[in-house]
């Protein structure tokens, strides 16, 4: 297949290349947690809760241990006595967490003991003959009701049920309030769901007591992972060894399995025997602890009659479960892209994050960024509503132009670049929006519900960790450094070294792109490795669509250095300056002269053998690392909560058309164009597929999936049955137009994009619904927007009518 | 109490493999882990998410929906069995590659089962065809636009005499 | 999710099967295409002790067609049943039923009879076997008797079978009128879940449009499918105009008891019942060459 020329001038970067990783996917050649086999391994099922809130009174584990074939059962009172409580991101030091409960449950399906034996179906029929006496206790499964005074405290030591609440307040928001033309008020709610890869999570571990070295292989995308267990295991950092080439099949932000990891690795040192947990669908969709942000969000817009929106106060609850992890961080992160792609001057954001006795949330694609943008976008509709003006005019007059960059939103952080004005433009001309317009008003005159929704959103990248030290000040984490190292062997083929695990974002490929474009070296044979913790520079893992700019960068700083190196050793044999010589597909010859030549092969031979040929002062051997910061660095926040979160903000605008059968209340897509701008990509095959993906995700989001409770605490949508993932057939053709504003921060203008299509679909998919259900005087603010949801809807406007 | 065993023999990517297994284990279960044929995922195991599939007999078929025993004397066919004889890529695989039709591959076996059992039986698949014969397959990488993409690749040069 | 512990046995001949059900009674299960078996046995909801397995009794595979009906073995592949043409031409509402059945990978192992016993409310085949009134032939050790699909269906989940009976065929009747037409309509909330409401029918015109026989029933609004014969009575000798067709499909659905779960309220099935038997009434007409 041709290779297409770059459109912004480089060699590789840019141009439509194969992927490093697809050939062994296709083969079955995949590198899965469960797909660890190790001597004489042993497998764990777990007994889990069956009560939302309840005190453990006795558990008898005589039964079970009965069982041929079982080798041990752990409960909470030995594990907690011999592990510490998990690391919790903000200042809540007693919401411990730990693998295994004792002496309270605070979910149902929390994980009570742990059984080992020799096969995973033994360890299930063990696990059924485990004997827990409950005492049940009262619970609260509603957000709301979890704030209110009286409410059951789901961590009594805790005092409260909220970990985090603040009010912030940037810029004159009561002056703004005061002096605007009009204001709205409306509640948007984002349905508890979660990006549900279709790998479970899954961790081996092995002990090796005569080295004392713990080896883990475990299916993560988790930064400071490595240390993290290590702590909880009282162990050095330098007695866990995880294995990051293990590919992961699928996370999207998820994969964090800290608790399974420290269960799992306590377990193959007290047992002395390799032992593997790959939870299974029921335990992961219940006590996984994997569920998203469950989030409502109580909106006010204050704007004037000629569209200018001038103040939001947004308050935001958000339900993480009966444990805190990270999670209540996934309200920080917002305040970065507060005002979303808008100049919207002052702003008032009131995050609260409550405990509720459900499954603990994690991590999800966009760390809270997509729920945001959803109340953003749903306001930016309702005040065009409002106002009887076209959205679209709405959305370019209150856009950040093109010539303010770089912006400095009131909460403190600078967007990087961007042409928002072209994007959208550039989407309304690739779906051609006239005719749109034309196909949805013939449908709505054929009787049929028809609405098109348009979102323009932002996408933070590059991520740091400046929501941590926003939230708690105790953390004073001003790095997120991530680094590559590049090796060139005697036989002058490079390997890249990357320090941390993939879950699809084509890491290998990315790393060996810019190595070659460096180095001018084809792609195609360069190596990537995955190191292991003990082996590796420092990382921080892919999260926060960060890759591109931290990994891409480091690999091509680590790059840069061995280039220099290469001119510095021709230099020294030409005894001429570096300035006179030039650098050619990794040869080096004299400017002017092609044929006084050094070649990439004497180069690296010299480098590697002939140490007297060397310039004095370059260490032999030919590799190099590169440690890089995030550009803008995470910063200490002011007093008022002003700070710089991520450095790079891509773009994106979202035009849907839907259709609603009105007797039914059944949504289809019919068509949906992303226009989308995440500066240079590196691999276009790549961005274009997260972003596929991520608006497939969204789709999901706002109309199938939903983690639902029943009154009584239990999840009532626990299997793949009711907890509906998007097929084949409910995601539509999408047709994705890309644009390009270089990020000037970044190493070749690049932003980050594994997050993309996620942040702007659910919202342009409530407005597409909203458009659809406008003449009957309906509105939902609630996702995901179920049939039944629409279907009350459509109804409760018959019955106005009627 | 140890389980009763049972004797089967089923041919594997055109290999006889014989084995003596507990009823209740899984088709899936028997090729991961004791035949160590761990291209095929288990994504639920209970007959949605298709990560599983393989082919019986020529059609696709969810194997954590089978019992081991149950396919004593069938033939079965997993994405290891899918290259060409000479071990190189098909051309299905290699228009998967092409189109990067996947992002993490651990939906990518199931998907290329599917897509194979949709290829034998219609070698013109429309847009809609292709999106029901993966409707069983859950991605949560690709949105399923590159999968379809490739699909309708290897269609193509499969028509013209590609192998 | 690995099923509990039971012994197997895969029996050659109808009479095996028979014969193992009368040894071990209740604790023994049939096994034919597993599709949704399997499932709850993983999970554990169902704990045979033995399991038969009636796949490799060829006995039970066929499509015979014959001139008043078409038979069907009970453990004949659903693809099987969708491909099979002349089945289609004689039957045409299998076929339609079928193509909302789960997915391919689904419908090459599960079978026609399996899906019948497993007799899920909201299933496309028992709907059918309901509308068409299909005969079940059941087999035991003592004999066989043949149960009409209103007798056969008693509850969600549940049949006359009694435990030490087999299903052996259905009988599926053929209409006769020059000018029939069928259709088969669902909502779910993705292509191939179970549905919330399912609709079927299958109508006969004479030369000038007028219904001469008519039979409709709705999935998933009851304990078991639901058929309607009085109603589809009223069908007869009209056109089939508007408001004949509305006020049956809205009795219908008055007749209907559905319950409530997370995605669909009684409330919500009642509605859907009374659009769904609407259309597919009218698509039925259409089909049969009537209408516009």
């Amino acid at each position: 297949m041709a290779e297409e020329k770059s459109p912004s001038g480089f060699r590789y970067i840019g141009t439509k290349r194969r992927t490093k990783e697809d050939p062994r996917f296709v083969t079955g050649r995949g590198h899965y947690a469960a797909d660890i086999a190790l001597p004489g391994m042993k497998h764990i099922a777990l007994v889990a809760s069956p009560h939302p809130s309840a005190r453990i009174v006795s558990i008898n584990t005589k039964p079970a241990l009965a069982v041929p074939g079982v080798l041990y059962v752990l409960t909470g009172e030995e594990f907690q006595g011999g592990t510490d409580a998990l690391y919790v991101g903000v200042d809540a030091p007693k919401v411990t967490r730990y693998a295994l409960a004792r002496g309270i449950v605070r979910y149902a399906g929390e994980w009570v003991a742990a059984v080992v034996a020799d096969t995973r179906a033994i360890a299930e029929d063990a696990a059924e003959l485990v004997e827990v006496e409950y005492e049940s206790l009262p619970y609260v499964i509603d957000p709301e009701a979890a704030l209110a005074p009286d409410a059951h405290l789901v961590h009594k030591a805790h005092g409260s049920n909220v970990l985090y609440h603040r009010k912030f307040v940037w810029g004159p928001v009561e002056e703004a309030f005061a002096k605007a033309d009009h204001k709205l008020a409306f509640r948007a709610t984002w349905g508890r769901s979660s990006t549900v890869p279709i790998e479970t999570f899954g961790v081996a571990a092995q002990w090796d007591a005569g080295t004392g070295l713990l080896d883990i292989w475990a299916s993560i995308q988790m930064p400071k992972f490595p240390d993290q267990a290590a702590r909880a295991l009282k162990l050095p950092g330098n007695a866990v060894r995880v294995h990051f080439d293990v590919d992961v099949g699928g996370s999207y932000g998820l994969k964090r399995g800290i608790k399974h990891t420290v269960l799992v690795g306590f377990l193959a040192k007290r047992l002395g025997v390799p032992v593997r947990l790959i939870e299974d669908r029921l335990e992961n969709m219940r006590g996984g602890d994997m569920h998203g942000p469950d989030r409502f969000f109580d909106m006010q817009v204050a704007f004037d009659r000629d569209g200018t929106i001038r103040a939001l106060k947004i308050r935001a609850v958000d339900d993480v479960g009966a444990y805190a992890g990270r999670s209540p961080l996934q309200l920080g992160k917002p305040v970065g892209a507060i005002c979303g792609p808008y100049q919207i001057r002052a702003i008032e954001y009131e995050p609260t994050s409550v405990m509720t006795n459900k499954t603990p949330q994690e991590a999800v694609r966009g760390f809270g960024q997509a729920p945001t943008n959803f109340a953003l976008e749903r306001a930016m509709d309702r005040v065009a509503r409002y106002l009887k003006m076209d959205r679209i005019e709405l959305r370019r007059k209150n856009l950040i132009r093109k010539d303010q960059f770089p912006y400095l939103i009131p909460s403190g952080t600078s967007y990087d670049s961007g042409d928002y004005h072209a994007v959208l433009d550039k989407a309304l001309a690739a779906i051609d929006y006239p005719a749109l317009e034309r196909e949805r008003d013939e449908a709505r005159k054929a009787g049929r519900l028809a609405g098109i929704g348009i979102s323009t959103c932002l996408e933070p990248s590059g991520g740091n960790t400046s929501f941590e030290i926003l939230f708690n000040p105790k953390n004073e984490t001003t790095t997120w450094m991530d680094s590559c190292l590049v090796r060139v062997d005697l036989s002058g083929s490079i390997t890249g070294l990357m320090n941390t695990s993939s879950s699809g974002q084509g890491h290998e490929t990315l790393v060996s792109t810019v190595i070659g474009e460096v180095l001018e070296r084809d792609p195609a044979a360069i190596r990537v490795i995955h190191a292991d913790s003990l082996s590796a520079l420092p990382s921080n893992s892919p999260v926060g669509s960060r890759m591109a700019i931290m990994l891409g960068g480091a690999a091509a700083g680590a790059a840069r250095k061995i280039k220099d190196t290469l001119v510095a050793i021709a230099a020294h044999n030409f005894e001429c300056s570096p300035q006179d010589l030039e650098y050619r597909d990794g040869n080096v010859n004299v400017k002017g002269v092609p044929s006084k030549v050094l070649t990439w092969d004497q180069l690296v031979e010299i480098a590697h053998r002939k140490y007297h040929q060397m310039p004095p002062g370059i260490e032999p051997g030919l590799q190099a690392k590169f440690v890089w910061e995030v550009p803008t660095g995470p910063t200490v926040p002011t007093p008022d909560g002003r700070v710089q979160m991520y450095p790079c903000y891509s773009f994106e605008t979202h035009i849907v058309y839907v259709e609603i059968d009105p007797d039914t209340g059944k949504p289809s897509l019919k068509r949906y164009v992303c226009g989308h701008d995440c500066g240079v990509m590196i691999n276009p095959d790549i961005v274009h597929g997260m972003t596929y993906g991520g608006i497939a995700h969204g789709i999901g989001a706002s109309l199938y999936e939903k983690f639902a409770y029943t009154e009584d605490g239990q999840l009532a949508s626990g299997t793949f049955m009711d907890y509906l993932i998007p097929s084949a057939m409910e995601v539509p053709d999408i047709h994705i137009v890309d644009h390009c504003t270089p990020s000037p921060l970044t190493t070749f203008g690049q932003k980050g994009s594994g997050e993309a299509g996620y942040l702007g679909a659910p919202a342009a998919i409530a407005n597409a619904v909203n458009d659809a259900l406008d003449p009957l005087g309906v509105s939902i603010d609630t996702l995901p927007m179920s049939h039944l949801a629409l279907w009350e809807r459509i109804s409760s406007a018959a019955k106005k009518s009627a | 109490m140890s389980e009763k065993l049972y004797s089967i023999s089923v041919e594997v990517n055109g290999v006889a493999r014989s084995a003596h297994v507990p009823a209740r284990l899984s088709l899936v279960d028997w090729l991961r882990d004791d035949l160590r044929l761990t291209g095929t995922h288990v994504g639920c195991e209970h007959g949605i998410c298709g990560a599983c599939s393989i082919m019986l007999d020529g059609e696709p078929v969810r194997s954590c929906l089978m019992y081991a025993v149950q396919a004593d004397g069938h033939r079965v066919t997993t994405v290891e069995g899918l290259a060409n004889p000479d071990g190189s890529m098909s051309v299905l695989q290699d228009s998967f590659c092409k189109c990067h039709a996947m992002q993490c591959g651990y939906c990518t076996p199931g998907m290329l089962i599917a897509a194979k059992g949709l290829l034998e039986a219609n070698r013109h698949p429309s847009d809609t065809e292709i999106r029901a014969a993966i409707g069983g397959n859950l991605c949560r990488c690709t949105g399923y636009q590159q999968i379809v993409d490739a699909i309708h690749d290897a269609a193509r040069r499969m028509a013209s005499g590609a192998k | 999710m690995k099923s509990a512990p039971f012994e197997y046995l895969r029996a050659d001949s109808i009479a095996s099967a028979c014969e193992a059900l009368r040894r071990e009674g209740d604790s023994a299960k049939i096994i034919a295409g597993g599709q949704s078996l399997v499932p709850i046995m993983a999970m554990r909801l169902v704990r045979p002790s033995l399991l038969v397995d009636i796949n490799e009794i060829a006995a039970l595979k066929f499509i015979a067609v014959e001139r008043d009906a078409v038979r069907i073995g009970a453990c004949t592949r659903q693809a099987l049943v969708e491909r099979d043409d002349a089945l289609a031409s004689r039957v045409p509402l299998l076929r339609q039923a079928l193509a909302w059945v789960g997915h391919v990978q689904t419908r090459n192992r599960g079978t026609l009879g399996g899906s019948i016993v497993h007799a899920d409310p909201c299933a496309e085949l028992p709907l059918a076997a309901q509308v068409l009134g299909a005969k079940m032939v059941l087999r035991s050790s003592s004999g066989a008797r043949t149960l009409a699909a209103e007798e056969f269906f008693t509850g969600p989940m549940v049949t006359a079978t009694d435990s030490s009976e087999c299903l052996e065929e259905v009988h599926w009747p053929v209409w006769s009128e020059p000018r029939t037409g069928c259709a088969f309509t669902e909502i779910a909330n993705r292509h191939g879940d179970f549905a919330m409401v399912s609709a079927a029918c299958q109508l006969a015109l004479d030369g000038e449009g007028r219904c001469v026989r008519a039979a409709f029933g709705l999935g998933g609004v009851g304990q078991t499918p639901l058929a309607f014969p009085r109603l589809a009575a009223r069908l007869l000798g009209t056109k089939l105009d508007e408001a004949v067709v509305k006020s049956v499909a809205q009795d219908a659905a008055a007749q209907t008891e559905p319950g409530s779960d997370l995605f669909a309220t009684a409330d919500y099935r009642r509605h859907l019942a009374g659009v769904l038997a609407a259309r597919v009434i009218r698509a039925a007409q259409e089909k049969a060459g009537g209408g516009k």
